[in-house]
């Protein structure tokens, strides 16, 4: 069958369903309702309604509930303390570390944040309600995608403001927040997609690095060379290969994971 | 009666060898409200989860208003409501946040009033902007309740709604249920409790070793002959 | 249940392909035989090489065979994984992981020889030459495929979960070879341009290194087919087995 027509006659039947005669209030107890009216399809401008709505659903949760951008921010700054003081002891200019620091610290405080996305909604098998919206399953991972990157850069501000103290370094430069900006996006691309797959699976909280960080090796250096070569006083011709290196592992895996995240949500 | 809203045709799902549906078949017609029976692992949650197409049959189709769930694009699900076991509700947002929640995944036009609606009809309005983990067992089950029938789907599936409702809940219910199934929807229920299943149904089906085993009006049924029928499946009804 | 199948224990009958598979297997044991031997005396030493770097390059010839064969097995893998997630015949799920089981144990070759010829050519076992990077790199997203797959309990879930994963993971790889590449290299160029700065290069010059070197890469090959096709035919049984045990549970 067409699958235009189909899509077509299936939201002609809907409404016809919708818009069918309300027969009501023969019977007392539940007050007459208001008739709802749906927008149906609705094209891009509805896709993304759908997507911010999954994206501010989980804001408003983390509002409320402060399970996950408290404890990323908590890791980041006690990590950052720490290698601070190991450092402290056997390397003579704690500065010359300083970019790996910044991307370890990063990916671990994201992963903790990752595993919370899916992981909430497993836990509170909350999952199927969002299958059963009229919602398009990708919408679902850019909505989450959302989320977890604004977790994440707090996060990562969190760290750059505290490195920036801890280690007196002048993390805070235009062309460093641009690639930790990039690198964040690249990890949440495909951290969520992981974090999809491991939600379900027993011992998850362990799973989720295991599979996460080989394959962040390329964001991991892309982001340490970025902010070394800046560190070191260069400008952006010596990220600018670097920085490409980034923007094509972000749109690679938002486009991949795009098309493969339907398979992930087809039965759960 | 009117259409079939709900036709459930052949349906087969096994996991891994263990068979749990060869061939449902299974209608509800519009304004219809059909209560489905069977032992615990019959397979009722599994058909409730077909049904609503959060999982595929592995034979079989179902088809709803017309439309088969095979070939239907995600807009289809607009046609149902479903009630599960987990209520599907995110317990750090309140009631309102909820279903505000729900109705922006649904793209509904002014969802106020109709939030307020369903949330009177439920007995919860004045509990509206607390946490639902503060709620109790019977709360919880009620915002369920008004939560799958806040986009007013023609297809409302109810997967043991009576769990843990007082019987002034379950009183409630019972009531909303007919006015849902007056006003031309489809209602397929699930429930252990015959004395219900008899009344609050216009007709009850029997599920067991993967098919519809009985399939009668409940106008002539007595509970003693539904209590024999669960008792004793294989004796013929 | 089907009386016919019971068999009495210890008395295994073998079918027609299970002798093939026996033979096929003996074939691949005595080429890698075969692969030793040329190796380590028929080819001539490397021409430009001197004292333990010269002895040392012999282990190219596994480093290379080894090399192949995890190239094989990932390639394999993400065909596997594509047609399974297409097709969604277990069949090719089985392929997958057989052929990503195999191509580990060729990844850990290529690594632990690597090291070995590191040591007397670089003087370190370790270095972050983007080949030996990757390498590593990839052998650990593989080892993280296979504890994956070991968390989820449902087959086809296992099998959709695992293929996806192995779409995502090999998509990784170029770019962390590429990036790793961007950091430095020293590793020896053999193929293609010569590299000034890389230590250890040679050239494939008399006619028995490039025997040599093609017998390798053809029993490497053979070797790698005879192991995916019998862990293929094992996890296939596996899962029949899985099976029976779950119907009479």
């Amino acid at each position: 069958m067409n699958p235009v027509a189909s899509q077509a006659a299936n939201q002609a039947a809907v409404q016809t369903a919708i818009q069918e005669p309300d027969r009501k209030a023969e019977h007392l107890p539940p007050a007459p309702m208001p008739a709802v009216q749906m927008r149906t399809g609705g094209g891009f401008a509805a896709y993304m309604r759908k997507v911010w709505a999954v994206a501010a659903k989980d804001l408003r949760a983390e509002l409320r509930g402060r399970e996950v951008f408290s404890t990323m921010t908590v890791f980041s700054g006690l990590a950052v303390l720490i290698f601070g003081m190991a450092f402290d002891l056997r390397v003579p200019q704690a500065e010359m570390v300083v970019p790996g620091v910044l991307w370890v610290i990063i990916l671990f405080a994201g992963v903790l944040g990752l595993n919370r996305s899916f992981g909430a909604e497993m836990d509170r098998a909350t999952l199927p309600a969002l299958l059963l919206a009229p919602v398009d399953r990708s919408a679902i991972y850019f909505g989450k995608v959302i989320a977890n990157l604004l977790f994440t850069l707090g996060a990562a501000a969190v760290i750059l403001v505290v490195m920036f103290f801890i280690f007196d370094t002048p993390l805070l430069q235009g062309w460093i927040l641009l690639s930790t900006a990039l690198g964040i996006v690249g990890f949440v691309a495909v951290g969520t997609i992981f974090a999809a797959l491991t939600a379900s699976v027993r011992a998850r909280e362990s799973l989720l690095p295991v599979l996460l960080l080989p394959v962040m090796v390329p964001v991991f250096m892309a982001g340490v060379a970025c902010t070394a070569g800046i560190l070191d006083g260069g400008g952006l011709e010596k990220i600018v290969t670097w920085l490409w290196v980034l923007v094509s592992f972000d749109v690679l895996f938002l486009l991949v994971a795009y098309l493969l995240f339907d398979l992930i949500l087809e039965e759960v | 009666m009117g259409e079939q809203l709900i036709a459930v045709d052949a349906v087969h799902k096994r996991f891994g060898r263990k068979r749990v549906l060869s061939g449902v078949q299974l209608t509800v017609e519009q304004g219809q409200v059909v209560a489905l029976l069977g032992a615990n692992g019959a397979g009722k949650s599994t058909l409730m989860r077909i049904i609503s197409g959060l999982a595929k049959p592995d034979r079989g189709d179902v088809v709803l208003g017309g439309v088969s769930l095979r070939q239907a694009g995600h807009e289809l699900r607009r046609y149902i409501g479903l009630v599960t076991h987990a209520p599907l509700l995110y317990d750090n947002l309140n009631a309102l946040d909820n279903l505000h929640f729900f109705a922006r995944l649904y793209d509904m036009q002014e969802p106020a009033a109709r939030i307020e609606a369903v949330l009177q009809a439920v007995d919860l309005w004045p509990r509206r902007r607390d946490p639902v983990r503060t709620f109790s067992r019977g709360m919880i089950q009620r915002l369920a309740i008004a939560r799958s029938i806040l986009h007013d789907p023609p297809v409302l599936l109810l997967d043991e709604p009576d769990t843990g409702l007082d019987p002034a809940s379950a009183e409630k219910l019972a009531a909303l249920i007919r006015t849902f199934g007056a006003a031309n929807r489809a209602i397929l229920l699930t429930t252990h409790n015959l004395e219900r299943a008899r009344t609050w149904a216009d007709s009850v089906a029997f599920l067991e070793d993967g098919k519809i085993v009985f399939n009668k009006p409940s106008a002539g049924l007595r509970e003693a002959d539904l209590r024999r029928l669960v008792l004793e499946p294989s004796l013929p009804a | 249940m089907a009386a016919t199948a019971v068999q009495k224990p210890g008395k295994v009958r073998l079918r027609g392909i299970d002798w093939l598979q026996l033979g096929f297997g003996i074939f691949a044991l005595l080429m890698t035989a075969a692969v030793m031997w040329a190796a380590l005396v028929y080819a001539r030493p490397a021409s430009n090489l001197a004292g333990d770097e010269q002895l040392a390059q012999r282990i190219f010839y596994i480093h290379m065979g080894c090399n192949i064969g995890a190239f094989a097995g990932f390639l394999l893998s993400v065909v596997g994984s594509v047609v399974y997630l297409i097709k969604r015949d277990l069949d090719w799920d089985r392929v997958s992981q057989a052929a990503i089981e195999a191509g580990l144990i060729f990844g850990m070759g290529t690594v632990v020889t690597g090291m070995f010829w590191a040591k007397p050519t670089w003087n370190t076992y370790w270095t972050w030459d983007p080949r030996l990077t990757t390498s590593t790199i990839t052998v650990l997203v593989y080892i993280a495929y296979l504890l994956f797959r070991n968390g989820i309990d449902n087959r086809r879930t296992r099998a959709r979960f695992g293929s996806i994963y192995a779409v995502l993971a090999f998509l990784s790889v170029p770019l962390t070879f590429f990036s790793a590449r961007l950091f430095r290299s020293i590793h020896p160029v053999v193929f293609g341009s010569e590299n000034p700065d890389a230590q250890g290069s040679f050239a494939i010059g008399a006619d028995t290194m490039q025997q040599t070197l093609i017998f390798t890469i053809v029993s490497f090959c053979v070797l790698f087919s005879v192991l995916v096709i019998l862990r293929w035919r094992q996890l296939r049984m596996e899962d029949n087995l899985a099976e029976l045990r779950e119907e009479l549970a």
